[in-house]
This record gives structure tokens, sequence and C-alpha cells, in this order.
């Protein structure tokens, strides 16, 4: 049966394809659907021509003749059906070969595979073999993720229960959600909160239970324009960085150096054994006293005074610890 | 994968086969003949489903009902005594291109792209940006449906995945490596020295790229050591691929279940015991053994070729490491702990 099945749904695809007019229904019947009942026909009909379009395959429905009330008609055209040129050079085709092991979620694992098979069927080379050494990771944990990438997609209005930081108590949300954006390592939905009547932020974590549909696709539009990613910048809680200001032995630090916001040649230091450089950086807090000490003698904290403070007693601590 | 072998004869099945069948007759249209393998690895299924899904192609074809109408599936070529192994399709012209990408899948691709993107370096944007600029054109063209919409781009826009959530320049760097072994072409790195905090140019021949507890390193013959030497990839600031051949032959991919110092001799054993707080360096570093103690401290043995890595590991670890023996190397960081709060008084 299965095989049948796919016989009748690629010849119907071939049979829309190849006309350059609309084919009327009762053409297409007596070609692929010869040996069936009125009713068995209508039903096989709907669902191949429901099965070729959940594939992305575009029929369009028409008439023939204007004048005439007749029976519709389809066909599919090729430049809707078809996959454009993409010519990629090498190294192009090989971030796009390294896209395919970017998602850390299958469903969209798999649509990136399927996307990077349909480029290597249009005759671009992409060589996937070598990348398995490193997997750059994009993962969505959250469960309430496919919902609201749903959403997204379609501009169907969700509802969800949803807690707020420092509170114990979630309330029911209802949302028109324009994107969903990763920001400092987390997942938020950004959309307009239609019971608040604004924009609003929500971190995906703390979405409790799953999100559900709430309404028709398409019922709302996003307004032109909007940055879903400067929107959750404005609204959701600011990561944690600092602007530390360093004095670094001159040839020494490279890594801070490749970073810095500003470097300040031969200034005064905290010794005259070399000559010191002012390194400027903006850095994630944590993690920079560690990075700085492992520079020991070559680096000098003037600023935060937290972060001088707390590498001077991880010193104190370490030379009381050995002696 | 989304591919997986219909086992039952329901819809899922026909429609998963329509969807492979879309994107096979294409592939061979664009490459001529393939052998059967080949082409089963790039499309990710098995030599005896494709066989399948070509005898169906059989059955297709033009609405006329004549022979010649059928699209042509050379069988005996794949099956049978006369069998080499090569697949060839014939008078399917009009499936010569794939159907264009889904809204999901130009979301997924150009999502994971923009991923890519976020964080990595000059040079590597420049190569993802114009990827994406290629893929978002085509996602774009086209994709007007009868209703107007641009839903591929459009929806694109919608998913955002920041800054710095994947990392592609060492994946990247990573690729040209390997194929600058394959090639038998020389490299000049510029590799930092985290012992001497300098940055060292250096050319050598690359035998691959290997992995060691999470962090990935370039097996290489180095001409300025004249030594086979790991590079972390972290640590290569630029690889330029020569137009020069390799002058030694590998000794086979280093087998790196031996630990990653295995090859050097002057290396010492030194033994640490680590607070919790420093607990993460056994995951990072080559340590040989490791024992609990009672009070919840690790002790550790860690092989050092170079003391002053040692020093800078320590000092980044401060006050949770201390070193047990040798001694010498418990000197080495008190002096150095000492001469840097020196600074601060």
């Amino acid at each position: 049966m299965a095989v049948r099945k796919t016989e009748r749904l690629l010849n119907l695809l071939i049979m829309l394809l190849v006309q350059r007019h609309y084919v009327p229904k009762d053409r297409i019947r007596s070609i692929l659907y010869a040996d069936s009942s009125d009713e068995a026909f209508e039903k096989m009909f709907e669902r191949d021509k429901e099965e070729l379009r959940s594939l992305g395959v575009p029929i369009e429905v028409g008439h023939m003749d204007s004048y005439f009330d007749d029976e519709p008609g389809y066909r599919i055209r090729p430049d809707r059906f078809a996959l454009p040129d993409i010519d990629l050079s090498a190294d192009e085709a090989a971030v796009v070969g390294l896209a395919t092991k970017v998602w850390q979620h299958a469903r969209l694992a798999d649509a990136t595979t399927e996307a990077v098979r349909k480029l290597v069927a249009l005759g671009v080379d992409v060589d996937v073999s070598a990348l398995d050494i490193v997997q750059p990771r994009l993962s969505a944990d959250e469960p309430s993720f496919d919902a609201f990438w749903e959403a997204t997609q379609d501009r169907t209005p969700v509802t969800f229960t949803y807690l707020r930081t420092g509170q114990d108590v979630a309330s029911r949300r209802h949302l028109q959600p324009w994107g969903v954006v990763r920001y400092s390592g987390r997942w938020y939905v950004v959309g307009f909160d239609v019971d608040r009547h604004d924009e609003r932020v929500f971190r995906l974590s703390r979405v409790q239970g799953p999100a559900q549909r709430d309404g028709e696709p398409g019922s709302y539009d996003v307004p032109p324009g909007t940055d879903v990613r400067a929107v959750a910048r404005r609204l959701a809680p600011a990561p944690s960085t600092e602007t530390a200001v360093l004095l670094v032995r001159a040839g020494a630090g490279l890594p801070l150096r490749r970073d810095a916001d500003t470097i300040q040649p031969d200034v005064v230091g905290p010794d005259d054994r070399t000559i010191w450089d002012r390194v400027e950086l903006t850095r994630a807090a944590l993690g920079l006293a560690d990075e700085v000490l492992g520079y020991g003698p070559d680096v000098y904290v003037e600023s935060p005074s937290h972060l001088r403070a707390g590498v001077v007693s991880r010193l104190h601590d370490a030379l009381a610890v050995g002696s | 994968m989304s591919r997986g072998e219909p086992t039952t004869a329901g819809a899922q099945g026909a429609r998963d086969q329509v969807s492979r069948l879309l994107t096979l007759v294409p592939f061979l249209h664009a490459r001529g003949q393939v052998r059967l393998d080949d082409a089963a690895v790039a499309l990710g299924v098995s030599p005896a489903q494709l066989v399948k899904d070509l005898k169906v192609l059989l059955m297709c074809g033009l609405p006329g009902g004549y022979p010649n109408d059928l699209i042509d599936v050379d069988l005996d070529a794949l099956e049978g005594p006369e069998a080499d192994g090569v697949i060839r399709v014939s008078n399917a012209d009009y499936l010569a291109r794939p159907l264009r990408l889904t809204a999901t899948e130009a979301t997924a691709v150009i999502v994971a792209l923009r991923a890519l993107r976020g964080g990595a370096r000059d040079d590597t944007r420049e190569v993802v940006d114009r990827a994406l600029a290629k893929l978002e054109a085509a996602a774009a063209d086209g994709a007007d449906g009868a209703d107007g919409a641009d839903p591929s781009r459009a929806a694109a826009t919608r998913v955002e995945p920041g800054e710095g959530a994947a990392d592609a320049d060492i994946a990247l760097l990573a690729t040209r490596l390997v194929q600058a072994s394959r090639d038998r072409r020389q490299v000049r790195l510029t590799y930092y020295v985290p012992s001497r905090d300098e940055d060292s140019l250096r050319d050598v021949d690359p035998r691959g790229v290997v992995a060691s507890r999470g962090v990935q390193y370039l097996d290489a013959w180095c001409h300025l050591a004249e030594a086979p030497r790991l590079f972390r990839l972290d640590r290569i600031g630029t690889a330029e691929v020569l137009d020069v051949p390799i002058v030694t032959e590998a000794e086979g991919p280093r087998d790196l279940a031996e630990g990653l110092f295995a090859r050097t001799t002057d290396a010492t054993v030194v033994t640490l015991l680590l607070d919790p707080p420093a607990h993460w360096m056994v995951e990072y570093y080559p340590v040989e053994e490791v024992t609990a103690t009672d009070d919840g401290r690790l002790r550790v043995q860690l092989v050092v070729a170079d003391p002053r890595w040692l020093t800078r590991l320590l000092l980044r670890l401060a006050p949770h490491a201390r070193v047990v023996a040798p001694q010498r190397y418990a000197d080495d960081f008190t002096a150095s702990a000492q001469r840097t709060l020196g600074l601060y008084s």
C-alpha cells in the first residue's frame, strides 16, 4: 500500500508540475484515481494534496476559465517548486556543513540536515565528514521551546503559566509571540502581552507546564521593523559583565591584549623592572580573577576594587596555606 | 534522522519516501552517475532502502500512460549478475531540481548559521555572512507564495540565537587543518605559549586533529622544535596553509588514550592537593591518578612538562591547590605568589 501511495503522490506531483495550466479535477481523477468511488476519491485527493503541501510542495488552486463556474483546477509552478541555484564557495560550504552540527535539538537538527541535503542535491559539495571533531552546540532544552518556536513561525497566540523571578505564585499569561531569542545563554520569548497591553519578554525555563495554542495561525501581525533581539536586550536582565583596568608588563598578557577595549602603552607601573601598559577590557565578571591570577607578577589590577581585593586575598590565603 | 526507513505501510512511509525521492533524483541529475553506496551515505539512507525507492520511481512519470512517459531506472546495474553498483536514472528532467526549503528547514539552517556567526572572529564572520546572504536569498526567492507572504525569511528573523551561542572559529580551523593534512601541505602557525605568555611562529607538518578530554589538538611535526607536538586549537592565533609539501611522514594517528604527553621524555609527575573549588581541573588537564581524601579534597598526580605552566595553573587556582611533592615546584609557586603580592604592597 505504501508503495502504491508513494507512486500516486509522486505521479500527482509530476502531473501538476509539468502542465502549464491548471489541471481540472476530473482529469486528475480519471488518470490517478480511476478505480475509486466518488466519496473515496474526494477523501484520498484531499489527503494527498495535504501530504504534498506538508512537504512544502506549493499546490495552487484556480479556475481553468474565468468565464465559467467550472470545477477548480490545480497546478504546481516550477519556479515556486524548485530551490533556486545557490553557488557556495568551498569555505561557505564548510560553514553550511558545520551548521548541521549546531542544533542540540532533534527536530531542528533534522530540519537543518534536510536543508543541507537539498543543497547537496543542487550540486553543492558539502563535506561533513571532517566536522565530527569539533561540535559547536546550540541547545534548546526548555520543554516549551517547540511550542513557542512553532507559534512564532506561523503567528499563533499562545497561553501558558509563568512564574516570575522572586514570586511563588504562577499566573496565566496570554501572548502574541513575535520571536524567540537566546540572550546570555538562555532562551526568551518576546511578544505582545494581551493582558498587560504591552510588549513583554518571558524566560522559557520559567514557563510552567505546556504552552498552548490560543487562536488561529496568522491572527496577528508582528509590528513592522521589530528587532526581537533588541527587545530582549531592553527587557531582559543584563548579563553580568564588568570593565577592568589592568597594568600589564610589556610583551606579556597577550590574550588580555587581544580582547582589550583600549591599550595605553608605557605607563607608570608597580615596579621598574620592565615597561608597563594599561589595558582596559570588558569581561564576564565570573572567572576574571582566575584569569588575572594566572599571569602572576606580569599583571596588576587597578580597578575595580573588588577584583583587586579578591586577587590580593587569594594570594594571601595561598601563601598562608603553603607556610 | 527523520529519514527513518518506513517499516510499516503507513501514510508517513509514503510521505517520507516521496521526500527522499524528491532529493534523490536531483542529486543524481547534478552528479551524473553515482555509486549506490556513495548516494546512500550522502542522503542518509541505507543502500537497500535506496534500491526500494528507485523501484518506486520506475512506476512514476508523465501522465500519458505510455512506456516512454515513465522514469527509467537501470535496475540491472544495481541487482543481479551484471550489477556494477552505479545508479542510472533517465527521463526525469522535470525533477532535476530539489524542492525549495520549507519554512522550518530555512529557519533551522539560518539560525544555526547565525549562532555560528555570533562571537566568531572577523574572518570567520565574513565567511558565515556570505553563506547566510546566499541562503537567505534562496529562502526568500520563490517563497512569496500565492498569498504574497514571504514565510521563510520572515520566520527566520523571529528566531535569534544571540552572541556566542556556538563557536565556529575552532571548528572551521579544524576543517582547514584536516584538509591541509590530507593535501600534505605545511601550515604556518602563530601559537600562543601560555607558560611563556608569548606568541610563537612555527611551520608544521599537520597530521590530523585529535581530541582529548574535550580539548582539540593539532597533531603535527614541528619544524621549530624538530619533534612531534600537539597544539591546542584554541591557542592557535592564525594558521596559513603554505604551498610547501610536508617533509616528514606521520607515524600514524596519535593514540591519546595513553595520555597526551606519552612521547614527552622530560616530564615530571607532580602531586597536588585540590580543595573542592579546584576539582574542575581534573577534567581539563592530563592527570594520571586521582584519589579522594577523607576531608573532601582530591590528591592528583599531574604530568608536568614545563614548570612555568604549573606555576600559572596554581596561581589560577589559588588558594585551592598546593603542591605536595616535589618541593621545588612548591617553592616556585610560593616565590611567584610573593612577587605578585609584592606588586600591591
